[in-house]
C-alpha cells in the first residue's frame, strides 16, 4: 500500500497532499468515551458558535437522546447507550437485586410494543392506543408480578458523535464544485458559499455524517470550528466538554494520548475498551476525530469498517480503461475485419 | 449520595473525574441509576427517603468493629463527654426521644444535655413549640446552638466506657442498624451495603480521606436535615473533616444559592448567621445575651460586634450607642413566615403584596396549585425575571384556568413584570458551594428595559425613602434613616462598592477591615456581613482575582476568595495532630511551626495563628481565648465535633431512621413512623396520602421522587425558552421500570398520568433497565421518577410536576419534602377540565383522605394520636377579598 496515495492508504502529512506548503501541525479530536457524562454540552456549544438551527422537538425514546444522529442541524450527536453487560468492573448494584427478570428481554418486549419512527430514529415513535383500565379487579399484590430472578448486569454508555475528519474524505473526493477542501489544518470544511447542493458528498461519506439541510439544500458538517482553529482557539465542543471526554489538539499527541488511556483502562479491568478511527492504515487513513470507545462501533452506530468509495476508484478507472481499451480494440478489429471484406 | 452530581453539577463533576483518574473510587449511592451512576465504580441503590437507614447501618458497621480513626475521636470530637441522666434515647421510647411533647410535636432538649451544661434558648423565651415556628434550628446562627459550662470542662470518660458517654450512646442508638435491616428497610442489598462499608473505612485514616457529597437529594425531606448530620457523624468517626479530601460537600441547587444564605433571603435569618430576633428581645443586650453564653468559648462570643457592625452599617450615623444601634428598627418573627406559610397565607388573604426574584413557585415550589391560588388572591405581584415565566402568567394559562380555580376576568391580582439582567449582563459576586466568592464582569449592556437586581432595589429603596422624607409617622424612621450610601455611576449602584460596604469599614478612618477579627461592638466599625469581611482586603476586590491555578500550588488562594478569611477547607486544624503535626505526609494540611510559632502549611489556618497546640486556657477564660490548642471546630462552643448535638436540632440529637410522610411502608425500626417533629399542614387544600399505620396507603402504593436533567434549569425559566435546550429534552416523561410498566400496562412513549391526593399529572413513558424494582421486607415496591421542569410557558411546554407534592416540611430548615412520596400511575392521559377535581376527589375518597391524614405524627406507644391539623378558624379569618375563584 503506497504511503502518499491521494484516495487510499495512510498519509504522513495530509495537508501537504492537499497542497498546503506551510502549514500548521494536524489537529484533531480524541473523544474518550468512558469520561463521557452525557451532558450534551458539546451539542449546545457547536450549535451556538456555529449558528446551527435546533432540530426540532422530538422526543425519540431512545434513552437520553433526543438528537437521534449527526445531520445538517446536529454536527455533534450524543448517543446513550443501554446495555445489559458491565463496564470493566464497575458494580451497577443491579446484579444482585433480589427482585425482577432478566433486563433485557422485558424492556426488549415492552419497546417492541411501540411502533413506526424514523428507521435512524430522528422521527418520534407513534403510539397504539394505550391498553384501557376495565376496572377489573386484579389477583396480584403491586409488584407481584416479577420474579425472584436476579437482575442482569447493566452499564449506561454515553459518546459524542462528529465528522471524522477522515484522510481520504469521501465527502471531499466526490465534491464537483470544491466547495469541500482540506484545511492547512488536515481537517475538512464545506465553503458554504460554493455548495451548489448536489447532494454527492451525502453518499460518499462512509459514516453518514454530511447531510443536506431541508430548505436550504446545502451540505452541512462540522468543520472543526475551522474559524476558532483560525484564530488560535480550540473548537467550541472541546471547549465546552467538562470532563475532557473531547480532547482537542494536534493528531499525533492525541494519538499518543489515546493509547496511554487505553493501556490504563485494560490495567483498571476494562478489557472492552479500544480505539476507533485511530489506524491510519484503515479504510479511511485514519480519522482526524477518533474515538476509544467501550463497545463494538455498530452498538454506537459507527460502521464497523469503513472505507472510503473513493479507494476503488483508480482501479475502476483501470478497468473502465482497460475496458474502453478492449472495446476500442474490438471495433477496430471490427473495422479492420470489415476493411478486408 | 443524595446527589446527581454529573447531571446536576456537570462542572463541578469534572473534578470528580479527575480524581477517579487518579486512582480514587467513586461510589454513587441513590434511588436512580443516573450518569452519575454510569461513571461511578459502584452504584448502590436504595428506597427513597430511607439514607438515615443507610448511614445508621454504616454508623453501626464502624462502632461494631470499631474501625473509627479513635485518635481524632478522641481528641477532636464530643465522644468522651458525659451527657445527662435524664436523657433517654429512641432505643428507650419506641423511636422518640426524651422531652417530647405530642400536643405541640415539639421536643424540650434540656435532658440532651452534657451533664452540667445549660441551655440558652436563642427565642429568649424558653417555649420550644414556638421556637419550631421559626424554624429555630436555622435561627441558631453559624455559632450553633449556644450553652455554657464547656470552659469549666465538661465530664467525660476517655476510655468511652461510660455508659453514658457520647460513644455508648452512639453505638446503643445504633446497633439495631444491621446490614439485614438495611435490605429491609432500604432495598439494598446486604453484601452490596457492606461493600460500601468497607470502602469508607478502608479509605479513611491517616493516610487516606474520603469525601462526601450531598445535593437537594438529601434536603428535601422531612429528614434532611439528619441525613447530613448522619454524614458528619460517619465523617467525624473516621476523621474525615478538616482534612485534605475530605469532609461533607453540600452542593447547592443553584449558582449563588450559598450567597443567599450567607446574606439571606431567608425569613428567620440576618447576614452572616445571625438570628432575626424575636419579641422578646426588646433591647440589643437581650438579643446579645441570648444569641451567645456570657462565658462561650470560641468566636460566636464576638457575635456583638458582628451585630453592631451590621446595624452600623444599615443605619450609618443614626445607629448610636444611645439608641442601641437602631436596633429597634429590625422586625421581629413572631412565627411561621417561611415561603410555604407564606402561600397558605395568601390564599387565607393575610398577605397582599409578593415579590419574586428569579424564582418561579408555579412551577418551581412544591404544590404548584396552592402557590398559584396563593398568588391569583394578593392585590399585587411583582415578578422580576429573564422571561414571562408561569408565576408571571398564572392568571390566563395555569392549569386552574382548565379547571376553573381561577378566572381571568375576575382574578384581582395585578401582575407587575419588570425584565431582568441576566449575569452575563451585570456585574457582582457568585458565592459557590465551596462558599468562594467568584467576581463577575459585566460582559453585554442589558437590553432595553432589562435591569440588574442591584439597580432595582437601589432605586426601589431611594424611591421609598423619598417617599417617606417628609413623614413624621413613627414607623417610616427605619427607612428615613437607612443609609443608603452606595456609590452610584451615572444611576447605577457600584457593585464594587456594594462589595466594600458587605466587607466592612473603620468607621474611624474610613479604611476597610482586612478581617472580621478588626469588628467592634461600641459602633466604629460598620459591615455588612462579618463572614464575607476580608473580601475587600487592603482595598483590592480579593473576588476578582484570577490567577491560574497552574501558576500556584494545589489550593489555589489567590483565585477569588472564600470566607471565612479566603480558608478554603473549614476547621483545618483537625488536618494536624493534637501535638499539631501532620496526621500523615500524605495529607499534610496545617501544622505547627514550632521554630517560628505559628501554624503554616499550604491553606489558611482555621485557627489563631499563634496559638500552640499545648495551650490551655487560664481558668475564667471566654470567647477565643477559651478555645485550647487542640480544638479544632471554633465555632462550636465546646469547640469540638459533635457526633452527638447536645441542643440545636428540634427532631433530636441523633440522626434516626424514620419514614418519609408518605411511605408505602410501615417503619421497621419503631412504633414512631415519621419524624415526629415534622412541620405538617393539615388543610383541606393541602392533603396528604396515607401511610401506614393509617389505612389505605395502598391506593398509592408506589414511591415517587422528582429530579432534575442536565438539559434543563430548575423550573425552566433559563432553559424551556431556549431551542439549542429544548430540542435535548423536548417533553417531560416519566421513567419506569419493564416491571411497572407490564403492571401498569404502560407502554413506551405512550401517555401516562401519575396521581396523587394533589392532583394528576401527564406524561410520556420511558421504560429503562435504570429503573429497578425493590424487595422491602415482603413485599416488592417500585419507584418511579418525573423531571421537575416543564410548565405551561415557553417551547416546550408539560404540566408541573411539584404540582403533585404537598407541602410537609423538615422541622428544623424548613424544607418541603419533595424528594419522596406516594402516588399511582395509570396509562393514558389524565382527565382535563373539571373532570380532573372530580377523579382526584375521588382518589382521595378511595384513600380515606381528610384533613387530618398524616398529621398524627406522633405514633409511638401510648402516645395520643393528636391531629395537627389546621383549625377552620385559620379560613374563616380570612378577609373577604374577591379572588376569582
Amino acid at each position: 500500500m503506497s504511503t502518499d496515495h491521494s484516495l487510499f492508504g495512510s498519509i504522513d502529512d495530509v495537508a501537504a497532499n492537499a497542497g498546503h506548503l506551510d502549514h500548521p501541525p494536524r489537529v484533531g479530536f480524541f473523544t474518550d468515551t468512558s469520561v463521557c457524562i452525557g451532558c450534551k454540552a458539546c451539542e449546545v456549544a457547536c450549535k451556538e458558535w456555529n449558528l446551527v438551527p435546533d432540530d426540532g422537538y422530538n422526543l425519540l425514546g431512545m434513552s437520553f437522546d433526543n438528537t437521534g444522529m449527526l445531520g445538517a442541524n446536529s454536527w455533534r450527536h450524543v448517543a446513550f447507550i443501554e446495555q445489559e453487560r458491565p463496564l470493566g468492573r464497575q458494580e451497577a448494584g443491579m446484579s444482585e437485586l433480589p427482585t425482577g427478570r432478566s433486563a433485557t428481554e422485558e424492556t426488549a418486549d415492552v419497546l417492541r410494543q411501540a411502533e413506526g419512527g424514523g428507521e435512524l430514529g430522528t422521527t418520534p415513535l407513534h403510539v397504539r392506543t394505550p391498553p384501557q383500565d376495565l376496572g377489573m379487579p386484579s389477583f396480584t399484590l403491586p409488584g407481584g408480578g416479577t420474579g425472584a430472578e436476579g437482575r442482569t448486569d447493566f452499564r449506561w454508555l454515553m459518546m459524542s458523535d462528529v465528522c471524522k475528519h477522515c484522510t481520504h474524505a469521501g465527502c471531499l473526493d466526490v465534491c464537483p464544485t470544491g466547495a469541500l477542501f482540506r484545511t492547512e489544518f488536515g481537517t475538512v470544511v464545506v465553503q458554504q458559499d460554493i455548495c451548489n447542493g448536489c447532494g454527492y458528498c451525502v453518499s460518499g461519506c462512509p459514516y453518514g455524517v454530511i447531510d443536506r439541510r431541508p430548505g436550504d439544500g446545502r451540505a452541512q458538517k462540522c468543520t472543526l470550528c475551522y474559524d476558532r482553529l483560525r484564530g488560535g482557539l480550540e473548537p467550541a465542543c472541546a471547549k465546552a466538554c467538562p470532563t475532557d471526554s473531547i480532547q482537542f489538539g494536534p493528531l499525533d499527541e492525541l494519538r499518543e494520548r489515546a493509547a496511554q488511556r487505553l493501556e490504563q483502562l485494560h490495567e483498571r479491568g476494562v478489557t472492552e475498551a479500544r480505539l476507533y478511527g485511530a489506524d491510519p492504515n484503515d479504510g479511511v487513513g485514519g480519522d482526524g476525530a477518533f474515538f476509544l470507545l467501550l463497545d463494538e462501533p455498530e452498538v454506537y452506530g459507527l460502521p464497523p469498517d469503513p472505507v472510503v468509495p473513493t479507494r476503488d476508484l483508480p482501479a475502476m478507472w483501470r478497468y473502465a480503461a482497460m475496458a474502453a481499451s478492449a472495446f476500442l480494440a474490438a471495433g477496430i478489429s471490427v473495422f479492420l475485419r470489415g476493411g478486408r471484406r | 449520595m443524595g446527589s446527581n452530581m454529573a447531571e446536576a453539577h456537570p462542572v463541578g463533576f469534572q473534578w470528580v473525574m479527575e480524581g477517579k483518574a487518579c486512582g480514587a473510587t467513586v461510589i454513587h449511592i441513590d434511588p436512580r441509576f443516573t450518569r452519575t451512576s454510569a461513571l461511578a465504580d459502584m452504584h448502590v441503590l436504595l428506597r427513597a427517603g430511607t439514607d438515615n437507614a443507610f448511614l445508621g447501618g454504616v454508623i453501626n458497621y464502624i462502632l461494631s468493629n470499631e474501625l473509627d480513626f479513635r485518635e481524632y475521636v478522641l481528641a477532636y470530637t464530643n465522644a468522651s463527654f458525659i451527657v445527662d441522666e435524664r436523657y433517654q434515647d429512641t432505643e428507650d421510647l419506641d423511636g422518640l426521644f426524651s422531652g417530647y411533647d405530642g400536643r405541640t410535636a415539639s421536643y424540650d432538649p434540656s435532658s440532651w444535655h452534657y451533664e452540667g451544661a445549660s441551655l440558652v434558648n436563642t427565642t429568649g423565651t424558653g417555649d420550644y413549640a414556638a421556637a419550631k415556628e421559626q424554624s429555630g434550628s436555622n435561627h441558631y446562627g453559624s455559632g450553633g446552638p449556644v450553652f455554657e459550662g464547656a470552659i469549666e470542662g465538661i465530664a467525660s470518660d476517655s476510655s468511652l466506657q461510660h455508659p453514658r458517654c457520647v460513644y455508648q450512646i452512639l453505638k446503643r442508638h445504633f446497633s439495631r442498624y444491621t446490614p439485614e435491616m438495611v435490605e429491609a428497610t432500604c432495598g439494598t442489598p446486604k453484601e452490596l451495603f457492606l461493600r460500601v462499608c468497607q470502602a469508607w473505612t478502608s479509605n479513611s485514616g491517616r493516610e487516606r480521606t474520603v469525601g462526601l457529597v450531598y445535593s437537594v437529594g438529601w434536603t428535601q425531606h422531612t429528614t434532611g436535615a439528619q441525613y447530613i448530620r448522619a454524614g458528619s457523624i460517619i465523617q467525624l468517626l473516621l476523621g474525615n473533616i478538616g482534612r485534605p479530601g475530605g469532609g461533607v460537600f453540600a452542593l447547592r441547587g443553584h449558582a449563588s444559592i450559598q450567597g443567599s444564605t450567607d446574606i439571606p433571603t431567608l425569613f428567620n435569618l440576618l447576614p452572616g448567621y445571625l438570628p432575626m430576633p424575636t419579641p422578646a428581645h426588646k433591647d440589643l443586650s437581650s438579643y446579645i445575651t441570648s444569641i451567645r453564653g456570657d462565658k462561650q468559648k470560641g468566636f460566636w462570643r464576638n457575635a456583638d460586634a458582628y451585630m453592631v457592625s451590621l446595624l452600623k452599617e444599615y443605619w450609618g450615623i443614626a445607629a448610636t450607642p444611645e439608641n442601641d444601634f437602631c436596633f429597634d428598627y429590625l422586625p421581629r418573627i413572631t412565627g411561621d413566615h417561611g415561603t410555604y406559610r407564606t402561600a397558605m397565607d395568601m390564599v387565607d388573604g393575610k398577605v397582599y403584596g409578593y415579590f419574586l426574584l428569579g424564582q418561579n413557585p408555579a412551577v418551581g415550589s412544591a404544590h404548584g396549585k396552592l402557590q398559584r391560588l396563593g398568588m391569583a388572591n394578593l392585590d399585587w405581584l411583582v415578578v422580576r425575571d429573564l422571561t414571562m415565566i408561569e408565576s408571571a402568567m398564572f392568571w390566563k394559562d395555569s392549569p386552574e384556568i382548565e379547571t376553573g380555580e381561577i378566572l381571568p376576568e375576575q382574578c384581582r391580582t395585578e401582575v407587575f413584570f419588570f425584565p431582568a439582567a441576566s449575569h452575563v449582563e451585570k456585574e457582582g459576586t457568585f458565592t459557590q458551594t465551596q462558599r468562594m466568592l467568584q467576581w463577575r464582569e459585566k460582559a453585554v449592556e442589558p437590553k432595553g428595559d432589562q435591569r440588574s437586581e442591584l439597580w432595582f432595589f437601589y432605586h426601589l429603596g431611594r424611591r421609598l425613602k423619598q417617599r417617606v422624607a417628609g413623614s413624621t409617622d413613627e414607623r417610616d424612621r427605619p427607612l428615613q434613616d437607612l443609609a443608603w450610601d452606595y456609590e452610584v455611576h451615572g444611576g447605577q449602584p457600584s457593585a464594587q462598592d456594594v462589595l466594600r460596604h458587605i466587607n466592612g469599614q473603620d468607621l474611624t478612618t474610613g479604611r476597610v477591615v482586612n478581617s472580621y477579627l478588626e469588628l467592634k461592638a461600641d459602633g466604629t466599625t460598620s459591615c455588612g456581613c462579618w463572614i464575607y469581611s476580608g473580601v475587600y482586603a487592603d482595598g483590592v476586590n480579593q473576588a476578582a482575582r484570577r490567577k491560574s491555578r497552574l501558576d500556584q500550588d494545589l489550593y489555589a488562594l489567590e483565585w477569588g476568595w472564600t470566607w471565612p478569611l479566603n480558608r478554603r477547607v473549614l476547621y483545618n486544624r483537625a488536618s494536624a495532630d493534637p501535638q499539631g503535626r501532620p496526621w500523615s505526609e500524605r495529607k499534610a494540611l496545617i501544622w505547627w511551626d514550632e521554630e517560628r510559632s505559628e501554624w503554616t502549611g499550604y491553606d489558611v489556618p482555621d485557627f489563631e495563628r499563634d496559638k500552640p497546640p499545648t495551650y490551655v486556657p487560664p481558668p475564667g477564660a471566654i470567647g477565643p481565648e477559651a478555645l485550647r490548642g487542640d480544638d479544632p471546630f471554633i465555632m462550636q462552643a465546646d469547640g469540638k465535633g459533635w457526633l452527638f448535638a447536645p441542643t440545636g436540632l428540634k427532631d433530636g440529637p441523633l440522626p434516626t431512621h424514620y419514614e418519609p410522610h408518605e411511605s408505602p411502608i410501615r417503619n421497621l425500626l419503631y412504633g414512631q413512623q415519621g419524624n415526629p417533629t415534622r412541620k405538617v399542614y393539615g388543610r383541606p387544600d393541602n392533603p396528604s396520602n396515607p401511610s401506614p399505620p393509617e389505612q389505605h396507603s395502598e391506593v398509592f402504593p408506589y414511591v415517587f421522587t422528582a429530579a432534575r436533567l442536565t438539559e434543563h434549569h430548575t423550573a425552566g425559566g433559563m432553559s424551556r425558552q431556549l431551542p439549542y435546550l429544548s430540542e435535548l429534552q423536548p417533553e417531560l416523561f416519566m421513567e419506569v421500570s419493564p416491571e411497572l410498566a407490564r403492571e401498569r400496562g404502560l407502554q413506551h412513549l405512550g401517555w401516562a398520568h401519575v396521581i396523587t391526593s394533589r392532583t394528576a399529572v401527564e406524561a410520556r413513558v420511558m421504560v429503562t433497565d435504570r429503573m429497578k424494582p425493590l424487595r422491602i421486607q415482603d413485599r416488592v415496591v417500585h419507584q418511579l421518577w418525573m423531571p421537575y421542569h416543564w410548565g405551561s410557558t415557553g417551547k416546550v411546554v408539560g404540566d408541573a410536576v411539584n404540582d403533585l407534592i404537598g407541602v410537609v416540611l423538615d422541622p428544623n430548615v424548613f424544607l418541603q419534602e419533595s424528594k419522596v412520596l406516594t402516588c399511582d400511575v395509570q396509562p393514558g392521559r389524565r382527565p382535563r377540565g373539571r373532570e380532573l377535581l372530580e377523579y382526584v376527589a375521588d382518589y382521595r375518597r378511595r384513600a380515606g383522605i381528610t384533613p387530618a391524614t398524616g398529621t398524627r405524627v406522633a405514633t409511638a406507644g401510648s402516645l395520643s394520636e393528636v391531629p395537627h391539623a389546621e383549625s377552620a378558624r385559620h379560613h374563616a379569618n380570612a378577609p373577604e377579598k374577591g379572588n376569582g375563584r
